[in-house]
């Protein structure tokens, strides 16, 4: 019973989060338009062939998600600060570690409806056509975006209310998502190149990341 | 019952709050005044639960508030200097959310009960970004009561409100009263509240300047006691 309502507490936060993003499109309009010119720029840069494709199109893929999420991610903090209304959440029966998850899910759908758009758009300007297994792709999008979410979230609601927060968040989240980055990219790499075999161990690093991003904020925040 | 023992806060190196007791009987209305920085809304955020005192504590029915006590809220209601509302949702939105948050049943109904009695039913459906001073801090009222709070603490909740509203607003403060909640209530203007409180204190630079009953004060007392606590004596 208990539990039950702190999951409908995390979906009504996330859902509020979500409401309040589309009215605004801010973030998602920062983070589709930094994908577009990204894909737009390399695709004219360098001439698609299936080498360089497969070359540097992983690299790219993450390069744009990642600047993109950093940039967008923020945004979505915004809200929380006018009229004070973290303070009132705090003020209601509320859990930390819900508002935290709430945070992290609405972030995450967020990021995966701008990769949704963002991703046939990749293969479409790089003249890819995808064989091999989607499905281990997909994997490999959403664990590493849900690992980059979980870092960029919980620094975010570390340093929210340092002042010199905003200066910071690049500098710790650069070093602390290197290995969703590196993985991810490996991942995404070897699974173009049609060698999903042999990618075990990244898998795992992804994983592992996610899951250690997944509780070291119920250590933080209870 | 509230019982504050020998609260004191400290921020940074200053002792905002020091040495404060007192107890707030259960259906007690209290009014404090004081002079700005006087520790006023660091008391409330404390009996708030949203800050820990940096020594003595706080006893709710017995019971001091601690890690464990978070349900405890349930019970309070909070107007505070901000609203909590969220600008880009709409008024409806913004309390059903909040009826989530403290896990209420028939949210609708009471959503609506709430910004009726602070009279705004005709801007429920208005996003709150375009709402003026008062109509905030009127959906910020129905915001404090919509989970029906045992005990209400109010900071400066005049500000911003038009006569109506105030009038309204005192109102609602008897209709609290006549329900048995317990009211503590903040505010500048020696008049806010006068005929309804049962209790007045002053808080002058962090401690209990003074905290009688209000029976057999005059409206000349008051303005003297107000007065006296606005020149920090
Ligand atoms: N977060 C904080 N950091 C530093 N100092 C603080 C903080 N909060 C409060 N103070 C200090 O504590 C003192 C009391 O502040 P408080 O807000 O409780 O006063 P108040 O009585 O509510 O004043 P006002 O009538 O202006 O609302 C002030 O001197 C203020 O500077
Ligand atoms: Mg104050």
């Amino acid at each position: 019973m208990r539990t039950r309502q702190y999951w409908q507490q995390i979906w009504a936060l996330a859902r509020k989060d979500l409401l309040l993003e589309f009215r605004t499109r801010e973030a998602i309009s920062v983070m589709l338009m930094y994908s577009l010119v990204i894909i737009v720029v390399f695709a004219f840069a360098f001439k698609p062939s299936r080498k360089t494709t497969l070359a540097i199109f992983p690299g790219l893929l993450w390069l744009g998600s990642f600047f993109a999420g950093f940039l967008g991610l923020v945004r979505t903090f915004q809200g929380e600060k006018e009229n004070d209304c973290l303070l009132g959440l705090l003020l209601a029966p509320v859990g930390r570690t819900a508002i935290y998850f709430g945070k992290v899910l609405a972030n995450f759908i967020l990021m995966v409806l701008v990769e949704l758009l963002v991703l046939p758009l990749f293969f479409v300007f790089f003249n890819y056509h995808l064989r091999g297994p989607v499905l281990h792709l997909l994997a490999a999008v959403l664990l590493g975006i849900f690992g980059f979410v979980a870092v960029e979230t919980f620094l975010l609601a570390l340093l929210g209310n340092l002042r010199a927060g905003e200066a910071l968040l690049p500098l710790l989240l650069f070093p602390l998502v290197v290995p969703v980055v590196i993985a991810a990219v490996q991942l995404t790499a070897g699974i173009l190149a049609g060698e999903p075999a042999g990618l075990s161990d990244w898998w795992k690093l992804l994983v592992a990341y996610d899951i250690i991003f997944l509780a070291v904020p119920l250590i933080f925040f209870d | 019952m509230i019982r504050v023992e020998n609260l004191r806060k400290r921020i940074g190196n200053k002792d905002v709050l020091k040495d404060v007791n007192f107890i707030l009987e259960r259906g007690s209305f209290t009014v404090v005044v004081g002079p700005n920085g006087a520790g006023k809304t660091t008391l409330l955020k404390i009996l708030a639960l949203l800050t820990r005192p940096s020594s003595g504590r706080v006893l709710i029915n017995g019971v001091a508030v601690g890690p464990e006590t978070a349900a405890l809220r349930r019970q309070i209601g909070v107007v505070g200097h901000n609203s909590f509302l969220y600008a880009g949702l709409t008024a409806v939105e913004n309390l059903s959310f909040y009826g989530q948050m403290y896990g209420l049943e028939r949210i609708p109904g009471r959503v609506v009960e709430a910004v009726r009695q602070v009279g705004l039913l005709h801007a429920l459906h208005e996003p709150v970004r375009t709402f003026s001073r008062g109509m905030l801090q009127r959906l910020a009222i129905a915001r404090a009561i919509l989970h029906d709070p045992a005990l209400l603490l109010l900071d400066e909740p005049y500000t911003g409100l038009d006569r109506e509203a105030e009038e309204t607003l005192n109102r609602l403060l008897q209709s609290w009263k006549e329900e048995g909640r317990t009211i503590f209530l903040i505010t500048h203007k020696y008049a806010d509240g006068l005929s309804l409180a049962d209790r007045f204190m002053v808080l002058v630079k962090g401690r209990v300047a003074y905290a009688e009953a209000v029976e057999g004060l005059g409206a000349e007392d008051f303005r003297g006691l107000c007065l006296a606590g606005g020149e920090g004596a």
